[in-house]
C-alpha cells in the first residue's frame, strides 16, 4: 500500500515524493492556474507577454531550433485572428525539423556518438540508423510507451518489423573498449552497466548504479536489485541487420549477381579460400592451446579486440555465416594474415593489393543501410561482488525493482521491463519525461535535477503542475507532441524573458520567461540559416562539414560526425556532449574560447560573407533591415543604426558588409532564446 | 567552509586552507614509463634473468598482455646515487640526476587500472570512466585563474599524444570554462586565435567595440547579468589574441635560457620549448599546465625506446626545475614528473625479430614532484626487490591527487561538484594527503 502523496518534503526513502501515484490534481486545470497560484501566493505577479516578435522567434529556435525566416515573422505580424499562435505552434509542431531539434535532445540521453571510444575510438558508420530513427519517430509523434518499448525491446515484439529493430538501436551507443589487451568479458560487463544505469538515468531518473559494488546508499535499490535489474540487459547481445532506407533495396538486388561474381573470382585468384580456412584453423588451434605458438596467441588476441565480433564469426562454421560475417573476417584475413607468416611470403601474397580491389569492387555494389541493433542472448547472471565481473557471486533471475509498484509478471524479460517503465502505475517515468521536456522550454526544470529524482535530488518547485502534466502525458496517450503544445500554449510560456527585479533571482517560480543560450548546434545551424547556407536535409548519415563541399558542408549541427575522443571544437566550446553517457542537462557556459569561435572560426566566417552577399544590392538601410530580420528577428533601431553605419564606414570596403553580418553573428541576442 | 559559489565568485578565491603552491606543471608522460629502468633499481632481478618469477609473487598479477610466467628481465641500466640525499637515478637521465637535491622521488604510486585509457583517465580525473573533470579543471574550479589574458588550465603535447586524447583535460561535467585549452604546434597555438583573413587588429578591435556596445544595450534592455559576462568573454578572447602570441614571443629569453632547455636543436626542441613555455605560462598567471610527451608504452626494443624518450625529455624537465628555481618560482610552483603506470620485471617478447619489451604495470612505479611546498632530495616509498608491489609508503593516484590539492590549498573532500545525483570530487570516493611528501611549515 502507498502512502497518500505529499511533496515538497525531503522524505526519507520509504516516502520519498517521486515513488508516490501520481495524482491528477482536482483543480487548477491548466499550467497557468498552477503558477499563478504559487505566484500569488508568494506575492508576486507574471510578466506580460512578450512582443509577438520575440515569440515567433523562440517558438522557433523551441521547436525546431531555427530562427523564424523573415516571410514568416512577416505572416505571423500579419496574423491578427484569435488563432494566430495557435497556428504557429501547430505548424511548427508538423515541421520536419521538429524531429531534429527533438531528437538532438533524446540523443544527448541516449549517448549517441559515430564512435567507440576509448583508445581506438573506431569509426561507427552504421550509428546514425538509429538517430534516423529517432527523428522519424518524434517526426510522427510516435506515443512515449512505444517509443520506449521499441527502443528497450523492440526485437523482442512479435513479428518485429525491421523499424521495431533498428530502435534497439539505444543501447549500441555504449562505448566499446578495443584496446589491446583488455579482457572482452570485461567490457560486455562495462556494456551490459551502462545499459543498466542508462536505463534507470533516462527513464525514472535514479542513479541505480550507485547499487552495482555495495546497497545505494540513499535510495531503496539493493545490490541484489540492481543485478536482477542488469540481468535483462545480460540476456542480449549485440547483433547487426541490413536496414535499408527506401528505395536501396532495388538497385542493391539488381547489381548483387554481378558483384558476387566477380568477388569470388578475385578471391579464388589468389587462392583465398584455401587460405583463409587454414588461418582460421590455426586461429581456431591458438585459441585452443595458447602458449604453442607465441605469434598466433598474439594474432588471437588481436582478432579478439580489433574485429568486430572476429571471434564469433570465427566460430560460426562458415556455411552458416551471413554475408556481412563472411565480409568482416575475409577483411580481416587478408590485413592480417602478414602475422603469422614470414615476410616473403607476406611480399609474395599481395594481400594489400587485393583488398583494394576488392574495395574498388564494392563501390560497384549500391550499398544497403545497415544498423546496430540488439538481440537476445539466454546467458546466467551473478551478482558481481564489489562490481567486479572476476568476482561473481549468488545467481540471480531478472526482476523489475521492487521499489516500483510490480506488474505481476513472474519471469519478467526484456520486454516486460520496458512495458513496466511505462505503465500507468509507474510513478516515475512520466514526470521524468514531461519534467526534461519543461526544463527545454524555461531552462530548468520543475524538478532541477533532471537527472535524478531519487532522496540526492531536489524536490518539484510546482509539485502539483508536475503530476498534472504527467497525467496529462499518459492520458494523452503518451503523446509528446500534445505535452509540447500544452505548454507552449501557457502564458506562463509567452511571458516576456525581461528580468523584473531581484526578487526569485533563479526564476523558480516562473515570475518571468528565462533568456537561454542557444545549444553548440542551434548557433551554427542559426547562421547557416541567416545566412542562407543552411541544407536543410533531414538525416542520413554523418558528415564532416569541414572537409565536405557542396551540400555536406552546411548540414544542421547534429549530423557533425561525433568522434568521441576528438570532438567537434564548436560542440566543446558550447558544452554539447560527447557521448560517453547519458546526459539529461546541458551545462549553458560563457567562456572566451567561445568568443574566439563566433569571431574568427572560418565556418562563423563563411556565414558572414554569405549573409552579406545575401543582402548585397540595397541601400544601407534597407540592407540592415534585412540583415536584422534574418539574423535577429527584428529591426535595428536608431542607435544601433548610426553605430553599425560608423563601424561600416571605417572598414576597407571590401570586408565592410562582412564585418558587419559577423558583428550581428556574434551578439548575445543572436546565440540567446529570449 | 566555502560553497561553490563563494568559490566561483572570486578570481581569486581563498583556499580551505594556507596553499604552499600557486600553479602546477605536470610532466605527464603517457605510455607508462619503465621505473624499474629509470627510478627503481632491482638488483635482484639479475638472479631471475631470463627464467620466470616464482608463482606465489606473480599469481594475482593483473597484466595486459603477457601471462605471469614470462620471463623476468634485469635492467641493463647502471643507477648511481646523486645528490646529497643519494637519491638512484639511471644513466638515462644525467641532467634530471644532477637536480636531484631539487626533488622527491616517490616510488610506491599505484594505481587501479592496467590499460591505458582507463589509467590515464585514473590518474587525471580520478575515475577510469570516461566524462569526469581533470585535474586541471578542478583546480581551476576552486581557484579561479590568476591571467587575465590566459586561460587558467593550458595543455602542450609533443611525441604521441595521450591515448585518452582530450578527455585527459577535460572539464567533464564542470562548466566549459574549466576546460583545457590545447596550444597547437602549427598555425594558430589556440584554435581561431586568428582573426579572420583580411581583419587587422584594429578591425577586430572595431569589430569587438560594436560588438559590446550593441551587447550593452541588450543589458539594459533585459536586464540580464549574463551578457555581462558575455561582453567579459569577448574581452578575454581580445587580449588572448595579443597575449598568446607574445607568450610565444622567445626573443626576451637569453640564448643561455634556450640552451638549457634545449630549444632550437634536435631531438629536444618539441618538448622543451613545451618546458619553457610552461615556466612562461606560470608566470603569467596560468595555473595549470598539462605538459605530455609519448608514448613510453614499450612492449618491445625498450632499450632503445627509453633511450629515445630520455634523450628528448631529461635535459629539458631538469632545465625547467633549474629555471623556476633560479627566477624564485620553484617554491609556488609545484612540478609533477610521471605516466598513468609503470612496467613489468617481466619481458614482453612478442615477436623474434626485435628487442624485449615490459608490459603495464598498475601495482608500483615512480614518479617525482618537486617545488611547491613539496620535500626537496628524498626518495619517498619502496618496492620489494622484484619490482612487483609498492611495500612501503605505497601512494595511490587518489592520493597523490589529495596530495597536489592540498599543496594548492584545497581539500579535496571540499572541493566537490553535484552532478548526477551525487556531489563529485577528483579523488572520488578515496585519497589521503600522503603528509610524508610535505615539507614540513617552519617552526
Amino acid at each position: 500500500m502507498m502512502a497518500p502523496a505529499i511533496f515538497g518534503v525531503a522524505f526519507a526513502a520509504a516516502g520519498l515524493w517521486s515513488l508516490q501515484p501520481v495524482q491528477r490534481p482536482l483543480a487548477p486545470a491548466d499550467i497557468d492556474g498552477f503558477i499563478r497560484a504559487r505566484l500569488t501566493r508568494e506575492g508576486l505577479k507574471p510578466s506580460p507577454e512578450a512582443p509577438k516578435r520575440v515569440l515567433l522567434r523562440r517558438l522557433s529556435l523551441d521547436l525546431v531550433g531555427l530562427p523564424p525566416a523573415p516571410e514568416e515573422m512577416a505572416a505571423f505580424l500579419a496574423d491578427t485572428s484569435a488563432d494566430a499562435w495557435a497556428r504557429q505552434v501547430d505548424r511548427l509542431l508538423r515541421s520536419p525539423h521538429f524531429g531534429e531539434k527533438w531528437g538532438r535532445h533524446w540523443l544527448d540521453q541516449a549517448r549517441y556518438a559515430d564512435s567507440d571510444g576509448f583508445r581506438s575510438d573506431r569509426f561507427r558508420p552504421h550509428a546514425w540508423r538509429y538517430r534516423q530513427w529517432v527523428i522519424d519517430a518524434l517526426n510522427q509523434d510516435m506515443p512515449f510507451d512505444q517509443f520506449t518499448i521499441e527502443q528497450l525491446a523492440g526485437d523482442l515484439l512479435p513479428n518485429a518489423t525491421g523499424n521495431q529493430r533498428i530502435a534497439t538501436g539505444f543501447h549500441r551507443n555504449t562505448l566499446t573498449n578495443r584496446e589491446g589487451g583488455i579482457d572482452p568479458e570485461q567490457f560486455r560487463v562495462e556494456q551490459v552497466i551502462d545499459r543498466t544505469n542508462t536505463t534507470g538515468t533516462v527513464w525514472l531518473g535514479l542513479t541505480v548504479g550507485c547499487a552495482q559494488c555495495h546497497d545505494h546508499k540513499y535510495d531503496p535499490i539493493s545490490q541484489r536489485d540492481y543485478y536482477r535489474l542488469f540481468a535483462f540487459f545480460n540476456e542480449a547481445d549485440e547483433d547487426h541487420m541490413d536496414a535499408p532506407m527506401p528505395g536501396e533495396w532495388g538497385p542493391h538486388l539488381q547489381a548483387r549477381p554481378e558483384y558476387d561474381r566477380k568477388r569470388r573470382e578475385l578471391l579464388a585468384a589468389k587462392n583465398v579460400p584455401a587460405l583463409q580456412a587454414e588461418w582460421e584453423a590455426g586461429m581456431i588451434e591458438a585459441a585452443a592451446h595458447p602458449g604453442k605458438r607465441l605469434d598466433w596467441d598474439h594474432a588471437f588476441d588481436d582478432l579478439r579486440t580489433d574485429c568486430e565480433d572476429g571471434e564469433k564469426i570465427l566460430r560460426t562454421p562458415a556455411a552458416q555465416r551471413t554475408r556481412r560475417q563472411s565480409k568482416i573476417l575475409t577483411a580481416y584475413f587478408l590485413g592480417n594474415y602478414g602475422r603469422v607468416i614470414t615476410r616473403e611470403r607476406k611480399e609474395q601474397l599481395q594481400f594489400d593489393k587485393l583488398a583494394k580491389q576488392l574495395a574498388e569492387l564494392d563501390k560497384t555494389l549500391p550499398a544497403l543501410s545497415e544498423a546496430p541493433v540488439m538481440r537476445a542472448h539466454a546467458r546466467e547472471t551473478r551478482l558481481l561482488q564489489r562490481g567486479d565481473y572476476k568476482n561473481p557471486g549468488e545467481a540471480v533471475t531478472a526482476a523489475l525493482l521492487p521499489l516500483l509498484p510490480s506488474t505481476g509478471v513472474t519471469r519478467p524479460a526484456r520486454l516486460d521491463l520496458a512495458r513496466w517503465l511505462v505503465s500507468r502505475d509507474n510513478p516515475l517515468t512520466a514526470r521524468v519525461i514531461v519534467n526534461r521536456i519543461w526544463q527545454e522550454y524555461f531552462g530548468r526544470g520543475l524538478v532541477r535535477t533532471a537527472e535524478n529524482f531519487g532522496s540526492q535530488g531536489e524536490t518539484p518547485t510546482h509539485p502539483e503542475l508536475l503530476d498534472w502534466l504527467a497525467t496529462e502525458f499518459m492520458d494523452g496517450g503518451w503523446s509528446m507532441k500534445r505535452v509540447h503544445r500544452l505548454i507552449v500554449m501557457s502564458a506562463a510560456y509567452r511571458q516576456s524573458s525581461i528580468t523584473r527585479s531581484a526578487v526569485d533571482a533563479g526564476n523558480k517560480l516562473l515570475a518571468r520567461q528565462s533568456r537561454l543560450r542557444l545549444s553548440a548546434e542551434s548557433i551554427r545551424d542559426s547562421a547557416l540559416a541567416a545566412s542562407g547556407l543552411l541544407a536543410p536535409d533531414i538525416g542520413g548519415p554523418s558528415v564532416q562539414p569541414e572537409e565536405a563541399s557542396g551540400r555536406d558542408r552546411y548540414r544542421r549541427g547534429m549530423y557533425i560526425r561525433q568522434k568521441r575522443t576528438a570532438p567537434h571544437p564548436l560542440m566543446v566550446n558550447f558544452d554539447a556532449p560527447s557521448g560517453y553517457g547519458a546526459l539529461c542537462r546541458r551545462n549553458r557556459s560563457n567562456t572566451p574560447l567561445q568568443a574566439l569561435n563566433l569571431l574568427n572560426d572560418p565556418a562563423f566566417v563563411e556565414a558572414a560573407r554569405a549573409l552579406a552577399k545575401r543582402t548585397e544590392g540595397a541601400e544601407f538601410d534597407e540592407r540592415l533591415n534585412r540583415m536584422f530580420a534574418l539574423t535577429l528577428g527584428r529591426a535595428p533601431d536608431a542607435d544601433e543604426r548610426a553605430w553599425l553605419r560608423a563601424y561600416l564606414e571605417q572598414q576597407p570596403p571590401a570586408v565592410a558588409w562582412t564585418g558587419v553580418a559577423s558583428v550581428l553573428l556574434n551578439l548575445d541576442e543572436f546565440i540567446t532564446r529570449e | 567552509m566555502l560553497t561553490r559559489r563563494q568559490l566561483l565568485q572570486s578570481a581569486l578565491a581563498p583556499t580551505h586552507f594556507p596553499a604552499s603552491a600557486r600553479a602546477v606543471i605536470f610532466l605527464f608522460m603517457p605510455g607508462g614509463p619503465s621505473q624499474i629502468d629509470l627510478f627503481d633499481p632491482k638488483p635482484e632481478l639479475r638472479k631471475w634473468h631470463g627464467k620466470p618469477l616464482p608463482v606465489e609473487a606473480t599469481k594475482d598479477l593483473k597484466l595486459a598482455f603477457i601471462k605471469p610466467n614470462a620471463n623476468a628481465v634485469a635492467s641493463p641500466r647502471q643507477f648511481a646515487r646523486h645528490g646529497g640525499s643519494g637519491a638512484e637515478i639511471s644513466d638515462l637521465l644525467p641532467h634530471t640526476a644532477r637536480q636531484a637535491d631539487q626533488l622527491c622521488i616517490v616510488r610506491g604510486v599505484h594505481t587501479d587500472a592496467f590499460n591505458h585509457d582507463p589509467g590515464e583517465l585514473m590518474l587525471m580525473t580520478g575515475s577510469m570512466q570516461f566524462g569526469r573533470p581533470s585535474m586541471g579543471a578542478w583546480v581551476n574550479y576552486g581557484l579561479g585563474s590568476e591571467s587575465r589574458n590566459l586561460p587558467g588550465f593550458v595543455v602542450l603535447s609533443s611525441g604521441a599524444p595521450p591515448s585518452a586524447g582530450t578527455n585527459d583535460w577535460s572539464n567533464g561535467f564542470l562548466p566549459s570554462a574549466y576546460q583545457g585549452t590545447q596550444f597547437r604546434r602549427s598555425g594558430d597555438p589556440i584554435l581561431y586565435l586568428s582573426s579572420p583573413e583580411g581583419f587587422t587588429r584594429e578591425m577586430q578591435r572595431s569589430r569587438l567595440d560594436v560588438i559590446r556596445r550593441m551587447n550593452e544595450k541588450r543589458r539594459r534592455e533585459t536586464g540580464d547579468p549574463e551578457i555581462d559576462a558575455r561582453i567579459a568573454s569577448y574581452e578575454l578572447a581580445f587580449r588572448m589574441q595579443s597575449a598568446a602570441p607574445e607568450l610565444l614571443d622567445l626573443s626576451s629569453e637569453s640564448a643561455r635560457t634556450l640552451e638549457m632547455y634545449g630549444v632550437n636543436r634536435e631531438p629536444t626542441h618539441q618538448y622543451a620549448l613545451h618546458c619553457l613555455l610552461a615556466r612562461r605560462m606560470v608566470e603569467r598567471g596560468v595555473r595549470f599546465v598539462l605538459v605530455s610527451h609519448g608514448s613510453w608504452d614499450d612492449h618491445n626494443d625498450i632499450d632503445k625506446g627509453l633511450d629515445k624518450n630520455c634523450r628528448i625529455t631529461d635535459q629539458p624537465s631538469a632545465a625547467l626545475i633549474a629555471d623556476l628555481r633560479q627566477r624564485g618560482l620553484l617554491d609556488s610552483t609545484l612540478v609533477i614528473w610521471g605516466g598513468e603506470f609503470g612496467r613489468t620485471p617481466m619481458t614482453q617478447q612478442q615477436r623474434t625479430d626485435i628487442g624485449y619489451g615490459r608490459d603495464h604495470h598498475p601495482n608500483c612505479f615512480s614518479m617525482w614532484l618537486a617545488g611547491g611546498g613539496i620535500r626537496a632530495g628524498v626518495t619517498v616509498g619502496k618496492t620489494d626487490e622484484l619490482g612487483l608491489e609498492a611495500v612501503e609508503d605505497r601512494i595511490h593516484v587518489h592520493d597523490l591527487q589529495a596530495t597536489i590539492l592540498h599543496t594548492l590549498g584545497l581539500d579535496h573532500l571540499r572541493l566537490t561538484y553535484p552532478h548526477s545525483g551525487r556531489d563529485f570530487r577528483l579523488t572520488d570516493v578515496a585519497g589521503l594527503v600522503a603528509r610524508k611528501l610535505l615539507r614540513r611549515p617552519p617552526a
